[in-house]
Order: C-alpha cells, then sequence, then structure tokens
C-alpha cells in the first residue's frame, strides 16, 4: 500500500468520525445520536484497521475486535435505555430526559 | 485495489451524510448499512478480510437489526418525522457543523503535511494471526470483553424489562377516572 491510500483512509476515518460527531451535536432524537454513535466508533475502527495494515501487524485488528464487541455491549444498553425513557417520558426527545428526578 | 478503495471510500461518505441529513429513521438506517457495506469493502482493500466480514455480520447485521426492532417497539408515526424536521432547522445545525468542520480541516492538514512518502505493498493479514494474537498477548482483553458483554447483556435486560403495574381493583377504578 503505498502512503497516499494509506493517508486517504485516515482522511476517510476522520471524515466519517466528523460526521458522527456533527449529527450526535445537531440531533435531539436520541435514536439518531445512538446511531452517530455507531458511525463514530466504526471510523475508529477503521482508523485501527488502518494503522494495522500499515505495520502489518495484527495488533489493529484486534483492537477492531475490541471495539466491535464494545459498541454492541453499547448499543443494547442504550436501546434498553431508550426504551425506558419512551415509556417514562412518550417522546424520544433528549431534553426531555435532562432532569434525572423527571 | 485503489480504484476500489477510492469508490467504496466516496460511497461510504456520501452515504453516512445521506444518513445524517434523513428525517425518517427507517430511511436513515437503510443508508447506515450501505455506510457499513462501503466501509467493509475498505477493510477488504486494506488487507483485513475477517475485519470485513465481522463489519457485514456485526454491524450491518446484528446492530442495526437490533435497531430496527426497537424502532418497531416504538411505534413511531408520520408524526414523528415531521417532528424531527422541526427539530433540525439550520440555526441548530450550522454552528455545530462548521465547529466540526474547522476540526477535520485541522486533521486533514496534520495527516497531510505530516508523513514523508514511502511506498509499499499491501499485505494481508490473515485471520490465523488475528487469532493468535488475541488469545495470546491480548487474553486479558477477551476476558474483559466477556465480562463487558455479560454486564450488556444483564443490564438490557433490566433495563428493558416492563414492570407489571398490580393494581387492586377497587383502586382501578380510581386510576381509569384519574
Amino acid at each position: 500500500m503505498n502512503v497516499s491510500t494509506m493517508e486517504a483512509a485516515l482522511l476517510l476515518a476522520g471524515v466519517l468520525f466528523m460526521l458522527g460527531l456533527i449529527s450526535v451535536l445537531i440531533r435531539r432524537n436520541v435514536i439518531f445520536m445512538l446511531i452517530s454513535v455507531e458511525i463514530m466508533l466504526n471510523a475508529a475502527g477503521l482508523a485501527f484497521i488502518v494503522a494495522g495494515s500499515k505495520w502489518v501487524q495484527p495488533d489493529g485488528q484486534v483492537m477492531f475486535i475490541f471495539i466491535l464487541t464494545m459498541a454492541a455491549a453499547e448499543v443494547s444498553v442504550g436501546l434498553a435505555l431508550i426504551l425506558q425513557i419512551y415509556h417514562q417520558l412518550k417522546t424520544l426527545d433528549s431534553d426531555a430526559a435532562s432532569f434525572m428526578k423527571g | 485495489m485503489e480504484l476500489t478503495f477510492y469508490i467504496a471510500a466516496a460511497v461510504a461518505v456520501l452515504s453516512t451524510i445521506m444518513v445524517i441529513t434523513r428525517y425518517n429513521i427507517i430511511h436513515a438506517l437503510l443508508y447506515l448499512v450501505v455506510s457499513f457495506l462501503a466501509v467493509a469493502t475498505v477493510f477488504f482493500t486494506m488487507g483485513a478480510p475477517f475485519m470485513a466480514a465481522l463489519e457485514i455480520i456485526i454491524y450491518a447485521g446484528a446492530i442495526v437489526v437490533l435497531i430496527i426492532f426497537v424502532i418497531m417497539m416504538l411505534n413511531l408515526t408520520q408524526e414523528d418525522v415531521q417532528q424531527e424536521k422541526e427539530w433540525l432547522k439550520p440555526s441548530i445545525w450550522v454552528g455545530p457543523a462548521i465547529l466540526s468542520a474547522v476540526l477535520l480541516a485541522e486533521l486533514v492538514y496534520v495527516v497531510a503535511a505530516g508523513t514523508p512518502p514511502q511506498p509499499e505493498a499491501v499485505v494481508a493479514v490473515d485471520a490465523r494471526l488475528v487469532g493468535l494474537s488475541l488469545f495470546g498477548s491480548y487474553i486479558l482483553g477477551v476476558q474483559l470483553s466477556g465480562i463487558l458483554l455479560t454486564a450488556g447483556i444483564v443490564g438490557a435486560y433490566h433495563l428493558g424489562r416492563q414492570k407489571k403495574k398490580v393494581i387492586h381493583r377497587f383502586l382501578q377504578e380510581r386510576s381509569a377516572a384519574a
């Protein structure tokens, strides 16, 4: 792999992460915020894969597996929280859940 | 291989932009699947075919299906799409978008200016090496992942459980009237 492709892959990871960041900042719907977090985690994993490919070491892919595991655990707990918020507040607005004693 | 990479990267960026601009969640999720498939193609061109398979199976398969199931349980309607459209006004998204674009510009500058050119060939790191490393030097991480997944299962069950409200039949009429 020549350097230009690796730079482009790192830039792709950066662009994807930034799109996820923009989305998590501008959205008020909790499900969209969760999806944005998934996009950002995926971009971080892409950066690890690129680094592992650059140095031809398996460590990058091992880190991607850990990120994958973490994303799966995070999305299951997050979706359970979203279900609870929807049943308690009857809305998906994240601002409605800004008070803990709701 | 390079052309494949650039096409997949363009598809990934475009579909992710579509994800973050949709008002309907299901449409956003369909674009998200396309985005994950494109990133899996990028993994393939980077010499990580096993990770490409995992990306498709776990991200595009399991996680997206999980989100779709929850959306089906929430029973959203056209009103929610209208509300989403109302929430996503330009006055709301311009500020964060500009600030994030500045950060991205910095990142582009650092990556583009930093590395000296030294061409190398793509060498695939196959699943055997990954497995040896995973169950060799990273065995502690595997065990911690197991604990994390167990905590995730227990936490999701505990949080997602619907608590049945048992109301005495004398109180039932009063709560129905109130």
